[in-house]
């Protein structure tokens, strides 16, 4: 029978099937950071609980770092605590742990992948929502709560039932200045944030196929904003090019043999989805969002939609915008490039090529959070930072930072912040915080201007 | 966990969409690595203003309504995959959230918790926060068994779906740790001949 991508990779997956109920299903690397896994190891310790595989474990601390001084010792106690529990733990359990410092540190799904440990045709799970990040390699990766992290801790395996299969196919050419996040922020406009939900969402066309890794990753990233558990494109040269050398990749022959296993993995020419969306390539443009959820976005051009449902409406009170208005001109005062989605090496290459040469309003507080210390060290072999000093932009050290605002990096309550991340809830980024989801070369624009400004036109 | 089978509670209409997780619970309160006292802080910014006063336009703070159900505008629980949210909502002493969506996530992590997520139909959930809002003192009945929800002397009810499995474990009390562990040796085997 024909399958797809996400098929193969589950089936083969699949250890035992509960009669009319979930499956067990086996799970090859699990990621671990500091806040969604104490809980976890307190309960497998309260019921005398070993962990089953501590090397298919990797662990980092991501969420509740500090971006600056991270030599010194966390000045906030709960914080502090928080790693200093994360430490123990892996300790305790033989776990691998990437800690604060670390060469190889940084945030979960920005750190994996560049080690290696995320590869095409793998289960892998992680106490976070964006784990579907992973997705981009042809791997079924997903978020748990704290209750799986346990269960995988404890068995390697969760019980699940299987999610029903989700493509959406854009073809054809980006415009110029149109990116991997564009992409993904316009497809959730046009489906919504529960489109997805109760799917796996595998995502089709030349679009995907002419993108690399890092781009691949910044769209499946999000495809948790649109409901869907994880997302996933089918791996191909360009992933495994990607994967060969690194740290946890398998070398010579044996890799290989990888590859070509890998090869079979892609959805079968007759292969049928549950739901298929597709769209045009030439339809997308820079993308921004205007509300609360990311859902809501329009191209940077049009006007906030007017719609008289209550929810919207409210989500537009707390932005303090106008249905019906324009966002271009608006004046900005924080922008953030960082996060999950948007602080790869590749983000700040756009955004370094966009500034060079300029100079941030000085109205802008513009914090450039990389994704871990590879990327970091990254931007400074490049010469890339030389060109945010120069701009007056602020490199901080990496981590999670104002993407959920856990550590200091928070927005003052009433600012709008113009920032690559992935969520615009109210308050996400602090307490009354406002925020605008963007590309990084949108953000990077916006702070060189004090303001959003048409991108499009400007390169055209 | 706690077992779950009925419960004939009044409750309280959230009559807001998308409710996400950074709502049910802000990330500058996830720094603790226990479960406990998450309920002082659910829906933090909305029952409180930034100075720490009351919000007293917020449902939660509303002393005509109480009770140990939610009844929630669609698409709850969308956002993040923290249990602190379902373990916010349930030290604060719901034990179901009524909804005519709920994002996957948190379902789960509510099932786990036992919480009983009920999704009705966007219909009856109107009909629902109506009765409520005009009422607050009616009371709802949530039969597990049967998988039923109504309200109390109306002819309101309706049927809900829940995993057979899940079902029987919210009824019991079991959790999947007890199922997997059960399973070891059929999960080495698999280990042993896995195939990728």
């Amino acid at each position: 029978m024909s399958k797809t991508l996400f098929d193969k990779v589950w089936d083969s997956h699949v250890v035992s099937t509960i009669e009319n109920g979930p499956q067990i299903l086996y799970i090859d690397k699990h990621l671990i950071h500091e806040v969604t896994s104490p809980q976890a190891f307190n309960e497998l310790e309260d019921r005398g609980i070993p962990v089953f595989r501590p090397n298919q474990i990797v662990a980092t601390a991501d969420h509740n770092t500090p971006t600056l001084n991270q030599d010194q010792p966390i000045k906030d106690e709960l914080s502090r605590k928080q790693l200093e529990q994360l430490s123990e733990n892996c300790k305790k359990n033989n776990i691998t742990l990437y800690e604060l410092g670390h060469k190889y540190n940084g945030i979960v799904h920005v750190m994996a992948p560049e080690l290696g440990v995320t590869q095409p045709g793998l289960t892998m799970v992680c106490g976070d929502s964006h784990t579907s990040t992973h997705g981009a390699f042809g791997a079924i990766a997903f978020g748990i709560g704290t209750s799986q992290v346990a269960q995988v801790f404890a068995s390697q395996c969760l019980l699940l039932s299987k999610p029903k299969s989700l493509r959406v196919t854009v073809n054809g050419k980006l415009k110029n200045g149109v990116l991997p996040k564009d992409v993904i922020l316009y497809i959730i406009s046009k489906l919504g944030t529960n489109s997805g939900t109760g799917y796996f969402c595998e995502y089709a066309g030349n679009v995907f196929e002419d993108m690399s890794m890092e781009g691949r990753m910044t769209v499946c990233n999000m495809s948790i904003e649109m409901g869907a558990r994880g997302g996933m494109i089918a791996p191909d040269e360009t992933t495994f090019e990607y994967v060969k050398g690194r740290e946890f990749a398998l070398k010579g022959d044996a890799f290989d043999k990888k590859v070509a296993y890998w090869k079979t993995l892609p959805t079968d020419s007759d292969a049928k989805f549950d739901k298929e969306y597709s769209f045009d390539a030439e339809d997308i443009a820079p993308m921004i969002t205007y509300g609360t959820n990311p859902g809501m976005g329009i191209k940077i051009s049009e006007t906030i939609p007017v719609d008289e449902n209550p929810s919207f409406k409210k989500s537009l009170a707390y932005m303090n915008f106008e249905a019906g208005e324009s966002l271009i001109n608006k004046p900005i005062n924080f922008v953030f490039i960082g996060s999950c989605t948007n602080s790869r090496i590749e983000d700040f290459r756009v955004a370094a090529n966009y500034i060079k040469g300029k100079k941030k309003a000085a109205n802008v507080t513009a914090w450039l959070v990389p994704g871990s210390k590879q990327v970091e060290t990254q931007i400074i072999e490049e010469g890339l930072k030389s060109i945010f000093d120069d701009a007056g932009f602020e490199l901080r050290q990496p981590g999670c930072s104002a993407c959920l605002a856990m550590n200091d990096d928070k927005i003052p309550q009433g600012e709008y912040c113009v920032s690559t991340s992935n969520r615009n809830f109210e308050g996400r980024q602090g307490q009354g915080s406002r925020t605008i989801l963007a590309s990084p070369l949108v953000a990077a624009a916006t702070a060189v201007e004090g303001k959003i400004i048409d991108i499009s036109k400007q390169l055209n | 966990m706690e077992k779950f089978t009925t419960l004939q509670s009044r409750a309280i209409p959230l009559h807001i969409e998308n409710v996400d997780t950074d709502q049910i619970i802000p990330a500058r309160f996830l720094k603790a690595t226990d479960r406990e006292g998450f309920g002082n802080n659910v829906f933090r910014d909305w029952r409180y203003h930034k100075d720490g006063t009351v919000n007293t336009d917020f449902v939660l703070n509303d002393s005509k309504y109480s009770g140990s159900i939610l009844v929630a505008g669609d698409n709850f629980g969308c956002g993040s995959s923290r249990e602190h949210a379902a373990w916010a909502i349930t030290d604060f002493g719901f034990k179901v959230v009524v909804s005519s969506f709920f994002a996957d996530i948190f379902k789960g992590n509510a099932l786990n918790n036992g919480l009983l997520p009920v999704q009705v139909s966007p219909a009856f959930l109107s009909d629902l926060m109506q009765k409520i809002v005009s009422n607050p003192e009616i009371e709802l009945v949530v039969d597990l068994e049967k998988q039923t929800i109504s309200v109390k002397d109306s002819e309101l009810s309706e049927n809900f779906e829940i995993d057979a499995y899940k079902k029987t474990c919210m009824i019991n009390g079991y959790d999947d740790i007890d199922y997997l562990i059960n399973n070891k040796e059929q999960i080495e085997a698999f280990e042993a001949q896995k195939i990728y």
